[in-house]
């Protein structure tokens, strides 16, 4: 067990370190137009030895290399740099945003296994029926709707409509406040940022519930006298559900990936909106930071998942050491 | 699947539906495809048209490539100018609700909305299949490389491949666009090309490598063929299936994002209409006039859920998940 994760861990150190080249080299003067001093201290007008200071200081007389050994260097250290129009270390910035975007990412995650996993049994058990032709359709639909129009619709509609109507309606506003924690802040942002993951849940779902359906102990569950009930909920669903958890597992890192445009809509405080709003500013150390810290958290996910999947069914441990 | 005799939809198929991605819809067995002349691309197409959504997709498609390209023919005179504003009456015209003068109202400069929005399925069509393109040659040209000479050069790229697929899609290709300078159209179609091509080029290393095992590669390099030959006349037309699902769908994803690119401003630039950018402008309209904000997210909707409804017929038709 221990070999497997020591393996997991070394196998995800050459892609974090592609991830922080590239990530450099996207800020670097030879991709991104202008002068780098003239980015750090804005537009006001500064002597030349204060230039010079700013050059020595972030080591731009130096070659790119050595730039970047020192950004890697500092970024192992937990040291993004300071934001250019903050004046602040980045991380600060971003780890009073991550709990946000974790928070809603989780209660995506929740909105999704519920309703994903509700439709897809559904569709499955009632194969071809007019409930299976309605998830069909629908997961169809929820992976084709931008999520950014899909959020706009909802407050319209939730936020203002059902208001005006005098039904009960969520909030639209307010989630900038420092204690937003209120469960209906959530539904609208949970909702829109599951909203494809979902629909890829319940097509899972359906089609491992069906996969597992075919199985011989299936019908030697059916045969011993079982209720279509029983043998689909104790024989099928404990078969069926193996993928669908990896699934889930592997959707939560990607959405603490997606949640951009779900943040922006909202006006949600989270890393993506920081990200958002610093890519406006042109303050690249929270940009390129930020994705850093979401890459990082994407990647913490999957191992997390990928172990304990590893911890749960041997099979997988020894699979892959052969490999 | 396909070589399945006929199957009766109900629990007895339902040990083939684990590979059968067409959720809802009986498999088509091949007794079902025999015809006279049979080819493989004939079966193909005989079980594409059976399936009635992927059928709707391919119309949908068709429809709007036809109305982007027919566009600069008759939707200026019938509908209206989709940039210019006419200053004569655009006040009394501002933000009208669809009516029979303008279908489906106007916005803020009086513009014609269906005219933008025909002139917007231009803009999002143009940057599907150019991104689309873009991706197809850089995953292919990586694909083949590391299937066929393997070793150092297999691990380089598909190494890089994981480094690209580890950035989350839509928060790169924001940040992508935003450090390479947004409004430009070419650093959009580089972006989404330059974000999807480790797929491809998964898809086509493992093809390459199941197909290459064949005797006919081996007998086509016996008689002399060169590398190329053997790659893109032996290789690629039998490992072709797979990247048209892949391609097709892709498409819709590559709208999809420049829909959001456009709508973070960082896209197709006002005053030249883009669905995306449409939308960004509706924001600021949700309550007075919400018609601006229904018809643009119709067409984002309708001709992504085109391409996936398509990409899944393929996949059904192609018979995809057998050949992986």
């Amino acid at each position: 067990m221990l070999a497997y994760i020591a393996r997991r861990v070394v196998q995800m150190i050459p892609v974090f370190i592609g991830i922080t080249v590239i990530l450099f080299l996207i800020r670097s003067p030879a991709i991104v137009p202008g002068d780098p001093v003239r980015m750090i201290v804005g537009e006001r007008a500064i002597s030349q030895a204060l230039y010079d200071q700013v050059v020595k200081e972030n080591a731009l007389d130096k070659p790119l290399y050595y730039q970047y050994g020192r950004y890697l260097t500092r970024l192992v250290q937990g040291d993004l740099g300071d934001s250019y129009q903050l004046k602040r270390p980045v991380t600060h910035i971003l780890f009073e945003k991550l709990p946000n975007t974790l928070k809603l990412a989780l209660v995506a995650l929740l909105i999704e296994t519920v309703i994903g996993l509700a439709a897809g049994i559904l569709s499955a058990v009632k194969k071809y029926s007019f409930w299976d032709m309605l998830v069909t359709l629908s997961t169809a639909i929820l992976v084709s709707v931008p999520v950014f129009w899909l959020g706009m619709g909802l407050q319209v509609l939730f936020g203002v409509k059902f208001k005006q109507w005098g039904l009960p309606y969520l909030p639209v506003y307010d989630m900038t406040s420092r204690d937003f924690s209120t469960v209906v802040h959530f539904i609208m942002p949970g909702f829109t940022l599951a909203s494809a993951s979902m629909a890829y849940a319940a097509r899972i779902t359906r089609s491992q519930l069906l996969e597992v359906m075919g199985q011989d102990y299936m019908r030697t569950a059916a045969a011993k006298g079982l209720s279509r009930r029983d043998v689909i909920w104790k024989h099928g669903m404990k078969n069926a559900m193996i993928p669908v958890v990896t699934f889930l597992g592997m959707d939560l890192g990607a959405m603490v990936g997606g949640t951009i445009l779900t943040e922006m809509v909202f006006n949600w405080p989270g890393v993506g909106l920081e990200i958002y709003n610093a890519i406006q500013l042109r303050d690249w150390p929270i940009v390129t930071g930020g994705v850093i810290v979401i890459v990082f958290m994407v990647m913490i996910i999957n191992l997390i998942v990928d172990i304990s999947y590893a911890f749960l069914d041997p099979r997988i441990r020894y699979t892959k050491a052969v490999k | 699947m396909a070589e399945a005799p006929e199957q009766i939809p109900g629990e007895r198929s339902a040990r083939g539906a684990g590979t059968d991605s067409s959720m809802g819809r009986p498999p088509l067995s091949i007794a079902e495809s025999v015809g006279k002349g049979r080819t493989l691309r004939g079966d193909a197409w005989r079980r594409l048209r059976k399936n009635r959504l992927a059928v709707a997709g391919l119309v949908w498609v068709a429809i709007m490539v036809l109305l982007a390209v027919s566009a600069d023919l008759w939707v200026p005179r019938y509908l209206g100018d989709p940039v210019d504003i006419d200053t004569t009456q655009a006040a009394s015209q501002s933000l009208q609700p669809p009516s029979w003068d303008h279908l489906l109202g106007t916005d803020r400069m009086s513009r014609d909305i269906a005219s933008r929005i025909i002139y917007g399925a231009r803009a999002s069509l143009l940057v599907g299949a150019v991104a689309v393109g873009i991706m197809l040659v850089i995953g292919l040209v990586m694909g083949a490389v590391a299937a066929y000479y393997g070793g150092i050069w297999d691990s380089i790229i598909m190494r890089a491949a994981d480094i690209f697929l580890a950035f989350p899609y839509v928060l790169f290709a924001i940040v992508l666009v935003g450090v390479m300078g947004g409004g430009s159209p070419t650093n959009v179609f580089l972006a989404i090309g330059l974000l999807g091509w480790p797929g491809i080029a998964r898809i086509f290393r493992g093809s390459v490598l199941a197909v290459r095992e064949n005797e006919y590669v081996d007998a086509a390099r016996a008689m002399g063929a060169s590398t190329p030959r053997i790659l893109f006349r032996h290789i690629m037309p039998n490992a072709i299936a797979p990247l048209v699902v892949y391609a097709t769908m892709s498409i819709g994803v590559a709208i999809l994002a420049e829909a959001a690119l456009s709508f973070l401003g960082m896209g197709v630039q006002p005053p030249a209409p883009s669905w995306g950018g449409m939308l960004s402008e509706a924001r600021g309209y949700l309550f007075t006039a919400p018609w601006l904000m229904v018809y643009p997210g119709i067409g984002i909707l309708t001709t992504v859920l085109a391409f996936v409804l398509l990409g899944d017929g393929l996949r059904d038709a192609l018979d995809v998940r057998k050949k992986e």
